[in-house]
């Protein structure tokens, strides 16, 4: 039963996976950067259907409660939001990244990261969001957007970040 | 304590030397061999109804027993080499004080000579680890002899060989050897560490495999860091490593050969799979696959395509251990409402809870030692992390240290200990405690660290 990817003593496939998370890791950056007050320069800069305009005028993600994968209302509206964007913008596929704060062990929070986005894309789905045109995946713990020792930066690490991909 | 006579007896005797019951390959020329008496010296053997043996018992007063390593004789850069690392060994186990060379009333003792025993009573230590190296061409050979001060009897000799690049590891032999006699315990020193290495920001952590000896020495990076790594387990051989990574899409298993660097995926499933760990024979793989809003334990048979699901329905069930027969796995579950402990069949089926105290358990393991059954785990109570062991029953619950954040232990192959790390003010650190709770240090690591898992003995 194993699949037949076999390296080498090189470290090529790494090379290839490094592409891929370096690209993970902008799209991570500008998430970021869209939390802040007039991160991307305000409202107005955004070009409507741009990636700006999705995180900015949009919002890109949803937060959780501890050890939770309930959608509270706020969420539920972001995520109307997101999906009536992507009915108008259908050229974006989507990664739903779902993310757990550090006050968890690792494999536990991979687990839970994975419930956040399923349950996160579920709900596009019944929005009317195309399974083709979603993907999930988790990060578990492994990338906080806010470090440090408390409960006020720790409900921001449980998250839901809807990533718009690459024209279908 | 002994206090039979300091007199030899007449007659000259082999080592009495304990067995170290491991084989050596070829490939790793290492050689031991029992010591045999020295030309010209008496070798006492040891009353077995009065042996120097330092008893470490939960709960009660505890106090390491001290030592002295004096330099040894033979090639002096090489004796000094074997020595450090010996007393470095003995030190880091928590049970023995290795007292101040600039206390020892004379220098170099080596495996030829009688200890003058009065010298090491003065100082008051219990167990004196004499010895001498030599080189021939390529090749390091180490007698080794442990004595009772007090006893004045002779409680280990022994002899390694080993290749010039191997010193290290004749070195931890040597205080395997010791440490096993003295304490009653199976040695854990010839051992290696893979674990992740850490760096940069916690937003953008660059995490590496890295291999290492037990003690921190000879440090090597088994992946990049452009890809993130996580929850290294090594295969009994110790020449494989199973792994979760980060590549195209979700996160899958892959395993490592050590030696090569030649990795393979596990499986070709649609899904993201995660935790995984090896039977006690090699012959398995367990690991987590995720399902929608579930995670499922499965055992693929690594040499042929058996895949069998072991746990079913709707819970996050994840970091499965065998106990060391192979016989059952201890795994967590979220299956009751909160992470918990269970144990079921490893063929799958009749999961029985084994943790009732209050707060969260997760990342259980199964010591390998058969004779002292054990199971560490993380918990979660009150705010803090803890880690602790308890019976595979769930009785004898014991924490060994609590803090702001611990978390995943790792058995010792001898079972005395568990490695995990600890974070604290951003800064995660891998630590060492026996089961007991009496021992509690910091091991060293070329920066942050975490996920450490514990080889086997080396073979």
């Amino acid at each position: 039963m194993f699949s037949s990817i076999a390296l080498g003593r090189g470290f090529k496939f790494a090379a290839v996976l490094a592409t891929t998370l370096t690209l993970g890791a902008c799209a991570s950056q500008q998430d970021s950067a869209g939390d802040g007050a007039g991160g991307l320069g305000g409202a107005g800069a955004a070009t409507p259907g741009s990636q700006q305009d999705f995180v900015v005028n949009v919002g890109d993600r949803v937060f959780f409660t501890v050890d939770s994968t309930d959608l509270t209302t706020e969420a539920r509206s972001t995520l109307d939001r997101q999906a009536a964007w992507l009915a108008r913008y259908p050229r974006y596929s989507v990664t739903v990244e779902g993310h757990a704060d550090e006050r968890g062990t690792r494999e536990y929070n991979i687990a839970l990261g994975a419930r956040r986005a399923a349950a996160t894309r579920d709900y596009l789905m019944a929005r009317g969001v195309s399974s083709t045109r979603l993907k999930t995946i988790s990060y578990g713990k492994e990338r906080p957007v806010a470090v440090c020792d408390a409960e006020n930066c720790w409900n921001q690490n449980r998250r839901a970040v809807t990533v718009l991909g690459g024209a279908m | 304590m002994t206090t039979t006579s300091m007199e030899f007896p007449p007659t000259a005797r082999a080592a009495d030397a304990k067995r170290v019951g491991r084989r050596f390959g070829a490939a790793t020329a290492l050689a031991l061999t029992l010591l045999g008496a020295a030309a010209g010296l008496t070798i006492a053997p040891t009353p077995a109804s009065a042996e120097l043996k330092i008893t470490v018992t939960p709960g009660a007063a505890f106090q390491p027993m001290p030592i002295a390593v004096p330099q040894f004789g033979g090639d002096p850069a090489l004796a000094r080499e074997v020595a450090q690392i010996v007393a470095a060994d003995m030190r880091l186990s928590g049970y023995f004080t290795v007292l101040d060379p600039s206390s020892y009333l004379e220098g170099t003792v080596g495996a030829d000579q009688m200890p003058n025993f009065n010298n090491w009573k003065g100082i008051g230590a219990q167990a004196l680890i004499a010895g001498t190296v030599s080189r021939s061409g390529n090749q390091v050979t180490a007698q080794v002899r442990v004595w009772d001060v007090f006893g004045g009897t002779q409680l280990v000799g022994t002899q390694v060989g080993a290749g010039q690049d191997a010193v290290r590891r004749l070195a931890h032999i040597v205080a395997d050897a010791a440490y096993s006699n003295l304490t009653g315990f199976k040695g854990f020193f010839d051992s290696r560490i893979v674990f992740v290495d850490e760096s940069g920001p916690k937003t953008a952590r660059v995490k590496k495999l890295a291999i290492m000896d037990w003690d921190g020495a000879n440090v090597r990076y088994l992946t990049r860091g452009q890809e993130l790594v996580l929850t290294p387990r090594f295969s009994p051989s110790s020449q494989q490593i199973a792994y979760m990574a980060y590549g195209a899409g979700e996160p899958k298993v892959f395993i490592l050969n050590v030696a090569s660097g030649a990795r393979q995926l596990v499986g070709d499933f649609p899904n993201m799979t995660f935790s995984p760990r090896f039977s006690p024979d090699g012959h398995t793989l367990v690991f987590s696959m995720q399902k929608e809003a579930n995670a499922n334990i499965f055992a693929m048979e690594l040499g042929g395509r058996g895949m069998r699901q072991l746990t079913e329905g709707a819970a996050i069930d994840t970091h499965p251990s065998f106990s060391p027969d192979g016989s059952q796995i201890v795994f967590e579950s979220d299956r009751g409402g909160t992470q918990q402990l269970y144990v079921m069949s490893a063929g799958g089926g009749g999961a029985k809870r084994i943790s009732f105290g209050s707060g969260r358990y997760a990342t259980p393991v199964w010591s390998p030692d058969p004779d002292n059954p054990f199971i560490a785990f993380t918990k979660q109570d009150g705010g803090g992390f803890k880690i602790g062991v308890m019976k595979p029953d769930g009785t004898g619950e014991r924490i060994l240290t609590e803090g702001f954040h611990a978390e995943g232990p790792t058995f010792a192959p001898n079972g005395r200990y568990v490695m995990f790390f600890k974070e604290e003010g951003g800064d995660s650190r891998l630590w060492l405690a026996d089961v007991t709770g009496h021992v509690l240090t910091q091991v060293k690591t070329p920066g942050s660290a975490s996920d450490p898992a514990w080889s086997p003995l080396q073979k």
